[in-house]
């Protein structure tokens, strides 16, 4: 019997009941009670057959109830009542799972992203095969607006990709040669080749999956008292039943007892709620992972933020370039090339920063030659350069004015590391480097206050100077610096015990003891690490920090949704119990009660599904440069 | 020790749970059982020695849940 079927009685069984009214307002009562007779048997037939099959399977299911109370119902001649309980059982079914399809909707869209096949090439052929049979190592070529089915490296070519399948961000980013490319994400513009490194079930898309599957069914606090409560439920319904009959020999309210044991709404309240959420985070790019998680990280008071790679980008990057008499690109061009021979991360991150802007690096430095400590000499196209700092100027008899010095200064001040560039002897410029905090970074922290997080700390290995910058920049009511991961640690073992319940959010390797001794450990994962992802509570898959604050007034709100859900289960419970006693309510209107409070508390889960979190918090310093080492 | 992986219709009503998991593993040789109620799957750890993967299959079908798709690894 399977579900198209069913809907299709349930269709036939809907028009038997209208056709049953007509003949009733016709007078015709006889043919009534046939017709109620046949949508009776019609409809029960399907709830039958199921609780047949359960039964010889030696379980106890639902449908045996209300088959043993339709039966009961015919054998009394309340033909009214037998039709309308199948016809509500069946259509309240279809209806719930239609509703309920909605808040697994996150989820289906993620799933409906998994790539189907691929193009690889094998012993110089090219072939489209399933992704079940692509293997490690080999050729994948990806087209415009294809999908990459497998995690790998780019080997040729260049592209921007939609990440939305892995980070929820929509906007494309630019890839290139070695650049990592991961299944379930569509190339966007341009022609690929990447060389598979993990396929199938081991890529960050089907794990992502799969922990997003594993987390809708692990249970929260609330669902687990639900479920001990539908356990009692519904033995205790069946019994009281029992006695009833026993006692009153009251057929109707024995029939409408068994009626209303299906604890429907009650099962069905939190878990509804928290799948929606969990959905909605998902597609936001949050992986939260469960429903306990959930409850705990609403409660949250207190985040404690790493600073490298979690509230800065980790990565150190070219800020400004200050150049005198000169163009500021030619003078990127030559410390770039100077800096090849550089082994040195600030040369490096110049290097990146010439590559990225798309400058072509060719002419070979000369004489190259690296101070240690201070930079480096090298003569590119007969021109003398000196790159590093003040002592390097200083050793290398530039004279520095005074506004020049002065502007070193305050870009220092400001958090940069200052590099000074001199051509023939001569100042030609200032280079910024810096670890920029995160774009997004005050705003989320903003959002976080604003959703109720009293205290927000940053912990960090860096020295102090630095680490009060950021503090100070960011509105931080705390900064701990110089700290080694033990250190860390203790501090969110002092912060629990003062009763506080503490976020720990960081980039997920050197953070995971403090990550995994936090309430709610909270991992930043540009496409997902696999240590960030297995021990991390929630995972921040799309690398940006106002996901966070998404995902916290997303757990409030999820709380709150699944509170009202259970508060309006258990009141249905009460009201059709407190009913059947008072013999206001018999086998259809138990149905139909029962029916509709699961209706409505699925509905009310779906409002989750379109949560955005309050757009009340201005972007206002969006803009602003805020810079630190 | 083997895992199967049964693809439902989506379920409905969350006492198929129950009634799943308990028939599972009343069978010789199921060693795990778990339905995974919001994406319709029905997961199960088992000793291939012992119960072949269509017994487990049948099973579940039998209960009124008919199987989309099935994957053994």
């Amino acid at each position: 019997m399977n579900a198209k079927r069913t809907s299709k009685i349930t269709a036939v069984t809907g028009m038997l009941l209208t056709a049953a009214i007509g003949l009733h307002l016709a007078g015709f009562h006889e043919w009534r009670q046939a017709m109620l007779i046949i949508a009776t048997v019609l409809a029960g037939m399907p709830i039958a057959f199921k609780a047949f099959k359960a039964l010889k399977m030696k379980a106890f299911s639902i449908e045996l109830l209300v088959t043993i109370a339709v039966i009961g119902a015919l054998f009394i001649g309340e033909y009214v009542e037998s039709a309308a309980v199948t016809f509500l059982f069946l259509f309240g079914a279809y209806l719930e799972a239609r509703t309920l399809e909605k808040t697994r909707s996150s989820l289906r869209a993620l799933v409906d992203m998994a790539p189907l096949e691929a193009t690889v090439i094998r012993g110089g052929e090219t072939m489209t095969i399933s992704v079940d049979d692509v293997e490690e190592d080999d050729r994948v070529i990806i087209r415009s607006g294809e999908k990459v089915a497998i995690d790998g490296r780019i080997v040729t070519g260049n592209a921007t990709l939609n990440e939305a399948a892995i980070t929820g961000e929509s906007v494309p980013a630019a890839k290139a040669v070695d650049d990592r490319v991961f299944s379930g994400t569509i190339v966007d513009n341009g022609f690929i080749e990447v060389i598979a490194e993990r396929v199938g079930d081991d890529t960050t898309f089907a794990r992502i999956i799969e922990l997003v599957e594993e987390a809708q069914e692990s249970q929260s606090k609330t669902e687990k008292f639900l479920d001990r409560f539908a356990n009692i439920y519904t033995p205790a319904i069946v019994v009281l039943s029992a006695l009833v009959y026993l006692f009153t020999r009251n057929i109707e309210m024995t029939l409408t007892f068994l009626v209303i044991a299906c604890p429907g709404a009650l099962v069905i309240s939190a878990p509804v709620s928290i799948v929606a959420g969990i959905g909605n985070g998902a597609r936001h790019g949050v992986l939260i992972k469960g429903g306990d998680i959930m409850e705990k990280l609403a409660k949250i008071d207190t985040v404690v933020f790493d600073k490298t790679g979690t509230l800065t980008r980790g990565k150190p990057e070219v800020t400004d370039i200050h150049a005198i008499g000169i163009d500021k690109t030619d003078l990127l061009r030559l410390v770039a090339e100077a800096e090849m021979i550089s082994e040195h991360h600030l040369g490096q991150t110049i290097v990146k920063e010439a590559k990225r802007q798309g400058l072509e690096l060719s002419n070979e430095p000369e004489n190259a030659e690296v101070i240690k400590g201070n930079g480096i000499r090298a003569t590119i196209q007969g021109k003398r350069l000196a790159i590093g700092n003040r002592k390097l100027m200083i050793a290398e008899g530039v004279a520095i004015d005074k506004e020049i010095a002065d502007y070193a200064i305050a870009r220092e001040k400001a958090g940069n590391t200052a590099i000074f560039a001199s051509i023939n002897g001569k100042i030609a410029g200032v280079l910024s480097i810096a670890d920029r905090i995160r774009p997004e970074a005050a705003d989320a922290i903003r959002e976080l206050r604003a959703s109720g997080v009293k205290q927000i700390i940053m912990l960090t290995g860096d020295n102090r100077h630095t680490a009060e910058l950021v503090g100070a920049q960011l509105g931080l009511d705390q900064v701990h610096a110089e700290l080694l991961p033990e250190d860390k640690v203790a501090m969110i073992q002092q912060l629990k015990g003062a009763g506080h319940r503490v976020a720990m959010a960081g980039d997920g390797i050197n953070d995971a003891p403090a990550i995994a001794t936090a309430d709610i450990g909270l991992a930043m994962g540009e496409g997902g690490t696999d240590i960030s992802m297995e021990t991390a509570d929630v995972v921040l898959m799309a690398d940006r920090l106002d996901r966070f604050s998404h995902a916290y007034s997303l757990a409030k709100a999820t709380v709150r949704n699944m509170k009202q859900n259970t508060f309006f289960a258990v009141g249905t419970v009460a009201l059709l119990l407190a009913g059947v006693m008072l013999g206001k309510i018999f086998l259809a209107s138990g149905m139909l009660i029962h029916e509709l409070s699961v209706l409505l508390v699925i509905l009310n889960a779906i409002r989750l599904i379109r949560y955005t979190k309050r757009k009340s918090v201005k972007r206002q310093h969006f803009g602003r440069e805020l810079v630190a080492e | 020790m083997k895992k199967i992986v049964l693809n439902l219709e989506p379920l409905t009503c969350p006492s198929c749970i129950k009634k799943i998991e308990g028939a599972l593993k009343k069978l010789d040789g199921v060693e795990e059982a778990k339905v995974l109620f919001n994406s319709g799957k029905v997961r199960a750890q088992f000793d291939e020695s012992k119960i072949a993967a269509d017994t487990i299959a049948k099973t579940v079908s039998g209960l009124g849940y008919p199987i989309i798709s099935q994957k053994i690894s």
